[in-house]
C-alpha cells in the first residue's frame, strides 16, 4: 500500500511535517472519545484526506473515515477540520490550512459511529420527507411524461443553483438551530425542497408546505448563515431558505403558479431516416 | 454461542444550546444570531419586569413607594441602559433580518461558480451598516445616560 505514497514522494520531493490530531471513537476497542495525534509528512498538494489515507496506510490502520470520490462529487468525507464542516477531498493541507497542526473531527449534530464517520440518517431521513422529485396532480405526467414539460432557460436559473447539492452534510453541522431542535428539517432538506417547489415542471408546492410551513420547518430558520459558510459546493441553503419564505407569503396573499404545460409532439413531421432509435427499455413500466 | 448485537453503537454528537454561543469558526451572523436571541429574551424579561412593577399602583401608593424604591439603585440605572443597549441591537439587527429574510435584499440565484458568494456576503456591507448604525445609538444613548443626567 505505501508503494503508492512512496510514489508521490518520489514526484514531490519537499515535505513539511504537519500534526494531525484525529477524534477517536471505537465502541468496541475504547468507548471513550479521545484524540490521537500523528505527524504526517505533507507533500504540497495533498488534501486533507491525502493524509488521513497516509495515517491509515502507513501510521495507524485503525483510523475510520469515510469518502469515496476524492473529487468532491459524492459529498462522503465531510468531517470537522479546524473548526469547519469542510470535504476533506478538497482542502489543501499546505496552501489552504496554513496551520502547523489539523484538528480533524467528525460532523457536529450527528451521532458519531466512528473516529470520523457520522451517522448521516437524520440527514436522509429529512431530505426524503420533502419528496425531491417532481410531483403532478395528473400522476401520469409524474410517473410517464409523454413528452417535455415546458421550461424557459430563466425559469431554469430559479432553482439552479440549488440542484447542485450532494448531501454532504456539513450544513446541518453548521447550523446552530438543527444543534438545538431535533425536528428542525434542517438547511439541506429545506433547500430541496425550495428547488423542487419552484421548478415550473412541479405542482407540489402545496404538499410539501405540511413539511415545511411549521414552527420546525422554513420558519425556525433565523439566518444564521453558517451552513451557506460550510456548503463546499456554493449551493447558498440559508438563501433558498429566505427565498422559500417569501413565496410561502406570496402564495398566503393568493399568489397562483400554473405548473408547466407538456409539450405536444409535432404531428407531421417525418424522422429523419439516418437517426438510430433508442435502445428496448430494460425495465418495464 | 457467540451472539452479535446490532444495536447501533453511536456517541451523540449534538452541539445543542451550547452551539448557539460556539459552533466553529464561523462568521458574524451566526454570532449576530445568538446576540439577537439573548436581545429579544432581555427585552421580553424587562416587559415583564415592567408589567409587574406598575402594576403594584393597583395596589395603592404604599405598595407603589415600596417598588419603586427597591428599583431605583445605580445598579438598575445600569441595567437599563444596558436594555437600551439590547434594544438597540435588536431593532438595527431585525431590520437587516427582515430585508433579508423575505429575500428583498438578497438578489437573485446565481450557478455557484468558484470562488462561491453567499447571499450573506453579498450584503456584508449593509450588514455592517445596521452594526455601526446600532453602536452610534449605543453611543448616544449612553451619552445621555451618564452624562445629561
Ligand atoms: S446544501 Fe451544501 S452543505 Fe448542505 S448537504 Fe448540500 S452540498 Fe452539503
Ligand atoms: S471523497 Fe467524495 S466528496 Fe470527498
Amino acid at each position: 500500500m505505501s508503494g503508492t505514497t512512496d510514489s508521490y514522494k518520489t514526484n514531490f520531493t519537499e515535505t513539511k511535517d504537519i500534526v494531525f490530531k484525529i477524534f477517536r471513537y471505537e465502541p468496541d476497542v475504547n468507548p471513550k472519545p479521545h484524540f490521537d495525534t500523528f505527524t504526517v509528512p505533507v507533500v504540497k498538494g495533498w488534501t486533507v484526506l491525502d493524509a488521513v489515507m497516509y495515517i491509515k496506510e502507513n501510521l495507524d490502520s485503525t483510523v475510520s473515515y469515510r469518502a469515496s470520490c476524492r473529487m468532491g462529487i459524492c459529498g462522503s468525507c465531510a468531517m470537522e477540520i479546524n473548526g469547519k464542516p469542510r470535504l476533506a477531498c478538497q482542502t489543501q493541507v499546505i496552501s489552504e490550512l496554513r496551520s502547523k497542526e489539523v484538528v480533524i473531527k467528525p460532523l457536529a449534530n450527528y451521532p458519531v459511529l466512528r473516529d470520523v464517520v457520522p451517522d448521516l440518517t437524520p440527514l436522509i431521513e429529512k431530505h426524503a420527507d420533502v419528496r425531491p422529485y417532481i410531483l403532478r396532480k395528473d400522476k401520469k405526467v409524474e410517473v410517464n411524461p409523454k413528452g417535455e414539460l415546458y421550461q424557459t432557460p430563466d425559469q431554469l436559473e430559479e432553482y439552479l443553483q440549488f440542484s447542485y447539492c450532494i448531501k454532504c452534510g456539513a450544513c446541518l453541522a453548521a447550523c446552530p438551530v438543527t444543534g438545538a431542535d431535533v425536528k428542525f428539517i434542517g438547511p439541506q432538506a429545506l433547500t430541496q425542497s425550495y428547488r423542487y417547489s419552484v421548478d415550473t415542471r412541479d405542482d407540489g408546492f402545496k404538499l410539501r408546505l405540511e413539511v415545511m410551513d411549521h414552527s420546525h420547518g422554513v420558519w425556525h430558520c433565523h439566518f444564521a448563515g453558517a451552513c451557506s459558510e460550510a456548503c463546499p459546493k456554493g449551493v447558498d441553503p440559508a438563501f433558498a431558505i429566505q427565498l422559500f419564505k417569501r413565496e410561502i407569503t406570496a402564495r398566503k396573499f393568493g399568489k397562483e403558479v400554473e405548473p408547466a404545460r407538456l409539450a405536444r409532439q409535432p404531428a407531421d413531421v417525418k424522422r429523419r431516416e439516418n437517426i438510430p432509435y433508442a435502445p428496448e427499455k430494460t425495465v418495464k413500466q | 454461542m457467540k451472539t452479535v448485537s446490532l444495536e447501533k453503537r453511536t456517541l451523540p454528537h449534538r452541539l445543542g444550546i451550547g452551539g448557539w454561543a460556539y459552533g466553529g469558526r464561523y462568521g458574524l451572523e451566526r454570532y449576530l444570531f445568538i446576540l439577537h436571541r439573548i436581545a429579544g429574551l432581555s427585552i421580553l424579561l424587562y416587559f415583564i419586569l415592567h408589567i409587574f412593577i406598575t402594576g403594584q399602583k393597583i395596589n395603592g401608593k404604599q405598595a407603589w413607594d415600596a417598588v419603586m424604591g427597591s428599583v431605583g439603585g445605580t445598579w438598575f440605572y445600569i441595567g437599563e441602559y444596558l436594555l437600551f443597549v439590547a434594544v438597540a441591537f435588536h431593532a438595527m439587527n431585525g431590520i437587516r433580518l427582515i430585508l433579508s429574510e423575505f429575500g428583498w435584499i438578497l438578489g437573485k440565484p446565481k450557478r455557484p461558480i468558484y470562488p462561491y458568494q453567499s447571499a450573506n456576503m453579498r450584503i456584508r456591507v449593509f450588514t455592517w451598516i445596521m452594526m455601526i448604525l446600532a453602536v452610534i445609538i449605543m453611543a448616544v444613548g449612553g451619552f445621555d445616560f451618564f452624562l445629561m443626567h
